[in-house]
């Protein structure tokens, strides 16, 4: 369930690159206004951005007719943002483990597993008719005497 | 995203300033350490204190550049890395492949 004080936003965007910036911005910004940390921000953010790419390059093919459509509800304990493309979708079960020793010097293969890793919840849903819808759930620490150990500490084991 | 090069006791140093992110940051970062390949460098320290963001991308080229510069005969390696880098990096188990150092002194003095 989100938040009842939450707040929706609605972002269509071009798939080009440059319009990364444009979402992240107003999520951050978004994000300023709950009990995120700093750290926290700056890791769904990132997060953020991965899904983004994935949707921009994987899923439209750098098509900029094609669109990527982002809402998020960002509540004071709870973010959950969809991004959904345009795109054919893929197998999640194809994705390769970039911690093997074949693909740990691959140039690509890392994004899905960052957002994993930087989100409590990545979900994938395919539309019948085409179209990936990626979520991402973070469940935002209202203790902050956690500051620094939501990722690297915990993730990294 | 600003990449500035000197040199230091024949070390090729690159200063990278801002993200290095899909669609410029990682374009620029894969430019720089090419041009400085086709200079005919063969010691390159990459100083990343002044980078704000990486993503998968940015780890990516790092990856490449090392490897093309290993492959070539020569050494990448990495200095000043803020602590968000450190743990993407991290992450993705990448830290152990990269030699890295705190001081820049000791990074040039290792090669």
């Amino acid at each position: 369930m989100i938040d009842a004080e939450a707040r929706e936003y609605h972002l269509v965007i071009a798939s080009r690159f440059e319009n990364i910036e444009l979402v992240q911005v107003v999520i951050e910004d978004a994000l300023r206004q709950t009990a995120a940390t700093d750290d926290q921000r700056h890791w769904i953010g990132l997060a953020l951005r991965e899904a983004l790419a994935n949707a921009i390059k994987h899923g439209n093919r750098l098509d900029p007719e094609k669109r990527v459509d982002v809402e998020a509800e960002v509540g004071p304990s709870l973010v959950r943002i969809r991004i959904r493309d345009e795109g054919q979708g893929f197998e999640p079960e194809e994705i390769r483990d970039p911690l093997s020793e074949e693909n740990r010097f691959r140039a690509d293969g890392r994004g899905i597993f960052y957002m994993r890793r930087l989100m409590d919840e990545v979900d994938f849903r395919f539309g019948p008719g085409g179209g990936t819808e990626v979520t991402l759930i973070k469940r935002l620490d209202t203790n902050h005497d956690n500051d620094n150990d939501d990722t690297s500490q915990e993730e990294a084991r | 995203m600003k990449i500035d090069v000197r040199q230091r006791e024949g070390v090729h140093i690159l200063d990278v300033e801002g993200k290095i992110t899909i669609g410029r940051g990682d374009v620029a970062l894969r430019d720089a350490v090419h041009q400085q390949l086709a200079g005919g460098a063969t010691k390159m320290l990459i100083n990343l204190q002044e980078v704000s963001t990486i993503d998968s991308s940015g780890v990516g080229e790092l990856v490449s550049a090392y490897t093309t510069v290993t492959h070539r005969g020569g050494k990448l390696k990495l200095v000043n890395l803020p602590p968000k880098v450190n743990d993407i990096l991290q992450i993705t188990q990448l830290i152990t492949v990269f030699e890295t150092f705190t001081d820049e002194d000791e990074a040039v003095g290792s090669f």
